[in-house]
């Protein structure tokens, strides 16, 4: 095996893991500021790239002007899940809430396919589609903006959590949201928040991987559990870790593609997943709360 | 109000369809499609160009003076679905013959009952095992795998290409596709280096390209349904692999162009006529079915016509011809079925007998080449 092959199996995964990453990191964004595993984020990502297209093919727009116009109608389509289906629920427990995500992504999946029909579209590239080489192993130019996107929107969003006073109110919910209450932040305004930040987040992943891998109403499926696998190996930390857990996810996928056999591509992911959950449940790099266990 | 206005419709819609009634019976005919699901790529044109041309044989008088009636049902992909359905169509409907399902795992599932009813099946899928063994009531319409393995291999033969690389999608087309390339090799003279599979909906196949890249095949065989070719295709030109890349007849449409851009310059595959109609030699004696089913299916749809609304063309047209030549119960249409000889449809020139129920021989497949984003026939 030469070490440009393993170059090239490296570099394809770290690619693929950003994607992973930035959809993980809308679930766990989520999850910390309601308990909720919102399993219709994989939808966000699809509508991203579906409404991108919508907005080119319907109404002319160039890409550059789409791409804003796609995030904003799928953030609004974030907000309003959010008030017509989480917050009316009276006893929200968690299955209830399990049940009602997916729910709600088989409702968003379905009407986008009745919209804009089964086909599979491509979007254009953002810059050529020239590779570039980098020691033996080549990589797209759609490659380093994804990972370029992916950094941007990670760094914002650390800074939203640390250092601004919505941010902060969020992160206090996300530890007791009762207290949050008490001490005056209105919390289901940060879940509505946590939820406008997570689609967004979710439909700019659609986009940018949609040049790439093509696009269709039933894309969200597969990258929603990506994301998900992404975030239980990051212990759903809404920062760095989940970062990390979706790069060794892209990673492990494409060198057990290359190396071990590519049949067993997706399986490496759910093994992982099942792993962390037996073995450390609290993630690869979160310390053990005995609450959790 | 809302209810009264439904009831209106409901009764206006049965009356029109039963309308014929009153005239001599129709003959019914069952459709099994997967409209919906993973395989509604091939269900959707299937279902459309079959009630299209019944709307047109209806129009024209109907078979013998007797209508057809066309009841079709969506499967959704799946065979226990289709098995349901088949039965349905057969105890309630009192079909006289069955048209589909879509998907070979399908046609597999609905094979028993249709055998065990003594109801003739034209199915619409692709599998070899559907009609080998032959089976007394099934016949089928879609090129089998075989053939276009056997295209390629002719190809690569001609141009002395004696290693290859094969990278199949991992549901039922792609496993018998593999199954094919591999069972064929030996006869061609073809040695097969590297055998990977992808997942149909994958995202990236840079790994498994990238190991293709690094072993010594001379050519690059990929079984698969949009849009995993499309993406390999796009992974290939960003790898710089410039090993010829053949894909396989699931591909056959422009929607594959579409996706793949520029990346589809230079691919090769096997596709049925229907593809290149119009660069077809006037001698070609399917060119005028082919023609008018593409004509026809712009003027309804707004869209090409492909192959797989293809396979349902030709079912019906079997059908109405086994009904012209005599066949009006189901007994007599399977057993005018079987005397079909030289009927040039669009999957090919068919002629049925009683040890081969899929008809077609390699000249239902042309291999043809994308070049300047369309399609050229490779001599």
């Amino acid at each position: 095996m030469q070490l440009d092959q393993i170059l090239q199996f490296a570099l394809s995964g770290l690619s693929t893991g950003a994607i992973y990453a930035l959809i993980g990191i809308g679930f766990s964004i989520i999850y910390n500021s309601t308990g909720i595993i919102n399993f219709a984020q994989g939808e966000f990502v699809m509508l991203g790239g579906m409404l991108t297209l919508f907005f080119i093919g319907l109404l002319q727009l160039p890409l550059w002007a789409a791409i804003p116009c796609a995030v904003l109608v799928c953030t609004l389509a974030g907000m309003l899940f959010e008030r017509l289906a989480i917050r009316p629920l009276r006893k929200p427990t968690p299955i209830n809430l399990v049940i009602i995500t997916i729910g709600g992504s088989i409702f968003i999946r379905g009407l986008s396919m009745l919209l804009w029909g089964k086909d599979t579209h491509s979007l254009p590239s953002f810059s050529g589609d020239e590779p570039i080489t980098i020691a033996n192993a080549t990589i797209l130019p759609q490659h380093l903006w994804i990972l370029g996107i992916t950094l941007v929107i990670i760094g914002a969003n650390k800074f939203f959590f640390y250092h601004t006073i919505s941010g902060k109110a969020m992160r206090a919910c996300s530890y007791n949201s009762r207290a949050a209450g008490l001490v005056g932040i209105d919390v289901r305004r940060m879940v509505l928040f946590s939820f406008v930040i997570s689609s967004a987040m979710g439909a700019m992943a659609g986009i940018i991987v949609a040049p790439l891998t093509m696009t269709s109403y039933d894309v969200g499926i597969m990258l929603g559990l990506k994301g998900f696998c992404a975030a239980i190996i990051g212990g759903m930390s809404s920062g760095i870790a989940t970062v990390i857990g979706g790069l060794i996810l892209g990673i492990l996928e494409s060198l057990g593609a290359g190396l071990i056999s590519s049949g067993y591509k997706d399986a490496i992911a759910f093994i992982i997943l099942l792993l962390i959950l037996f073995i450390r449940p609290q993630g690869l790099f979160g310390k053990a709360e005995s609450e959790r266990v | 109000m809302s209810f009264k206005r439904f009831f209106l419709t409901f009764t206006a819609f049965t009356m029109l369809t039963s309308v014929s009634a009153f005239a001599a019976a129709p003959i019914k005919i069952g459709a099994l499609f997967a409209v919906t699901g993973p395989a509604a790529f091939l269900g959707e044109p299937e279902r459309n160009t079959a009630k299209m041309v019944i709307e047109e044989i209806n129009r024209a008088g109907g078979v013998k003076g007797r209508k057809l009636e066309l009841v079709v049902y969506d499967t959704a992909g799946d065979a226990t679905k289709a098995v349901q359905l088949a039965t349905k169509l057969i105890k309630n409907d009192k079909v006289s013959a069955i048209i589909g399902p879509s998907t070979t795992g399908e046609s597999m599932a609905v094979i028993p009952v249709v055998e065990k009813e003594r109801i003739p099946l034209i199915s619409c899928s692709a599998g070899s095992k559907i009609t080998d063994p032959v089976k007394k009531w099934v016949f089928k319409t879609a090129q089998n795998d075989a053939l276009a393995v056997g295209r390629i291999y002719e190809q690569l033969q001609k141009q002395k290409l004696t290693v290859v690389a094969l990278l199949t999608v991992s549901d039922g087309f792609g496993a018998s596709g593999r199954e094919q390339l591999k069972a064929q090799a030996g006869k061609y003279g073809i040695t097969i280096v590297s055998d990977d599979t992808y997942g149909p909906k994958d995202t990236d196949m840079t790994a498994q390209l990238t190991k293709i890249r690094g072993s010594r095949a001379q050519a690059i065989i990929c079984w698969g349904t949009n849009p995993g070719p499309a993406v390999i295709a796009k992974n290939a030109h960003q790898l710089g692999i410039k090993t010829p890349l053949y894909m396989s007849h699931g591909v056959s449409s422009k929607k594959f162009i579409q996706l793949a851009g520029d990346a589809a310059e230079g691919i090769r595959l096997p596709s049925g006529k229907v593809l290149v109609a119009d660069l077809l030699p006037n001698s070609d004696s399917q060119k005028k079915s082919l023609l008018e089913f593409v004509k026809d299916y712009q003027k309804h749809y707004k869209a090409e016509g492909d192959h797989f609304g293809g396979h349902a063309w030709d079912a019906v047209m079997l059908l109405k011809n086994a009904i012209e030549r005599g066949g009006d119960s189901p007994a007599s249409i399977r057993e005018k079925l079987e005397k079909t000889t030289q009927f040039h449809g669009v999957g090919g020139t068919f002629t049925y007998s009683a040890n081969d129920h899929a008809g077609l021989g390699k000249d239902a497949f042309v291999l043809v080449e994308v070049r300047n984003k369309d399609w050229v026939i490779v001599k």
